[in-house]
């Protein structure tokens, strides 16, 4: 099951339908955008959190980006009550794990954890795109996307969500110095590029997606811990 | 012979309906229509004590994406009529620039300043002849010899003359405003006040609307069209510059043609 393929499965699944008269929905696409930026020492993650159903705003400030408790962040894509029910059992798994080993999980082992929780539901998936950021053992920025059944890939930068056809193609050429002449793609951004890159996404995105605005969420993971920061964007 | 035939052919009017059979054949094996580009809209008109003011915002859609941040959906119809438009673009654009020449020529053959209720007719016959299919929502705004008139009119060719009309994907967000505000005879700086307040409640609350807010105010031998009236969404400032250094794009191959010899002025 290739990557981009089932995101479109699901992306179309209820409406190419034809007899959707009294048929159960289990699933809703909340809108929304993601994205996160590996560096040599950290990793920033950013979304927006406006919340929306079709040509409505659920909310202007529902946050899809997650602090989890061993300071990874885990951001979202997709449908938000699936989102919310997916943190919820990856902490509760979490705190089993210091229980039994006495020990927090390292990002790697939550990485896995996330693929296997979400293979858990093949047959009746969580309808979320996480990218999940942390730290890894040797303390550079480790950065993990899946597709909603598990597909699991370490990356150094990712997009997913109703902007991701925008953002993701600037990514690649910033971040990924695509398209570049004589640029090394392997070099990794210093820390105040990346939050720069990341914001301008997000004020590019807004500006031409419907489902992307309100709020912009930013945690910036380091060796000191876990910082966020709320900043505005348009409410239109 | 051939040309003429060709001219004439080209030259009858109305739409074809050629391909009508074989796209529903494709559509039936699954085929997807392409879209038109919908201006998932706000559109409102009231009428206050002096005459009438529209209303409209500035957001044209295709499906999520934004395609036009800045579009006019307040159409010229008349030195005394405009009409905003919902819904489909291009119909909205070619059914006001049809009933405005239609207009001109009621003009120039009766002598007079044609009615609003002639503009409203035209287009209601328009559109309940193609029985929704030109996917057009309209609020026509005008004054004329009886007075000012403002009607909404529906794609099917149904028309409503009201005090005050929304129209558009933010019609509701717009019309709880007039609910909860309009009144009889209002000032015409009340009443301009009120329709800013409606679009903007469209374009904040519906996904479908955006941007700016477009006026137009029409009294007795007056017209007063104010583009971008209100601009609550102005783009922030880009956190860098994203110039890059001449050469940055790959090229494989560099090949120089000659394509004018220049002239020996000197002598």
């Amino acid at each position: 099951m290739d990557f981009v393929g089932i995101q479109q499965e699901f992306a179309h699944a209820p409406a190419t339908e034809r007899h959707t008269h009294n048929r159960w929905e289990p699933y809703v696409d909340n809108g929304g955008t993601s994205l996160a930026i590996a560096g040599a020492d950290y990793v920033i993650v950013a979304s927006d959190a406006r919340q929306s159903n079709g040509f409505n705003i659920n909310s202007r400030y529902d946050p899809k980006a997650f602090h989890l408790s061993n300071n990874a962040i885990l951001a979202t894509a997709g449908y938000a009550a699936d989102a919310k029910r997916l943190v919820e059992v990856l902490e509760q798994n979490a705190q089993m794990y210091y229980h039994k080993h006495d020990r927090v999980m390292k990002t790697s082992a939550m990485a896995q954890m996330l693929s296997n929780t979400l293979y858990g539901r093949r047959f009746f998936p969580y309808y979320v795109f996480p990218i999940l950021a942390g730290l890894d053992n040797e303390g550079k920025g480790a950065l993990y996307c899946y597709d909603p059944v598990g597909n699991m890939e370490r990356v150094v930068y990712q997009s997913f969500g109703s902007a991701s056809a925008l953002v993701q193609p600037f990514l690649d050429n910033v971040v990924g110095f695509k398209n570049q002449r004589g640029a090394d793609p392997a070099r990794l951004l210093e820390r105040d590029q990346a939050l720069k890159i990341a914001v301008d996404a997000f004020t590019g995105a807004t500006e031409r997606d419907i489902y992307t605005g309100d709020w912009l969420d930013i945690f910036i993971v380091d060796r000191n811990g876990v910082t966020h920061e709320k900043r505005e964007l348009k409410h239109d | 012979m051939l040309a003429q035939a060709e001219h004439q052919q080209q030259s009858a009017a109305g739409f074809k309906f050629d391909n009508v059979k074989r796209n529903q054949l494709l559509t039936g094996k699954g085929f997807k229509q392409s879209t038109a580009t919908k201006t998932g809209t706000t559109i409102v008109g009231l009428i206050y004590k002096d005459g009438v003011v529209l209303g409209a915002d500035t957001r044209a859609t295709a499906d999520t994406i934004v395609a036009d941040k800045n579009c006019e959906k307040i159409h010229y119809l008349a030195p005394n009529m405009y009409c905003c438009g919902a819904g489909t673009a291009a119909d909205t654009e070619f059914t006001t620039n049809m009933v405005s020449s239609q207009i001109a020529l009621h003009s120039l053959n009766t002598g007079r300043e044609a009615r609003v209720a002639t503009a409203m007719t035209m287009l209601k016959h328009h559109l309940f002849r193609h029985q929704g299919y030109i996917g057009a929502a309209l609020v026509l705004g005008g004054y004329d010899i009886t007075g000012p008139h403002l009607y909404s009119i529906a794609p099917h060719g149904s028309t409503d003359k009201l005090p005050f009309v929304t129209m558009g994907s933010g019609s509701l967000a717009a019309m709880s405003m007039f609910e909860s505000r309009w009144r009889p005879n209002m000032s015409r700086d009340e009443a301009v006040e009120l329709v800013k307040d409606a679009i903007e409640a469209g374009i904040f609350n519906d996904l479908g609307s955006g941007s700016n807010v477009d006026i137009c105010i029409l009294t007795q031998g007056n017209v007063e069209y104010v583009r971008g009236y209100s601009r609550p969404n102005e783009r922030v400032e880009k956190e860098q510059s994203y110039r890059f250094p001449r050469g940055t794009t790959e090229f494989y191959v560099t090949k120089t043609t000659e394509t004018a010899t220049a002239m020996d002025t000197s002598a």
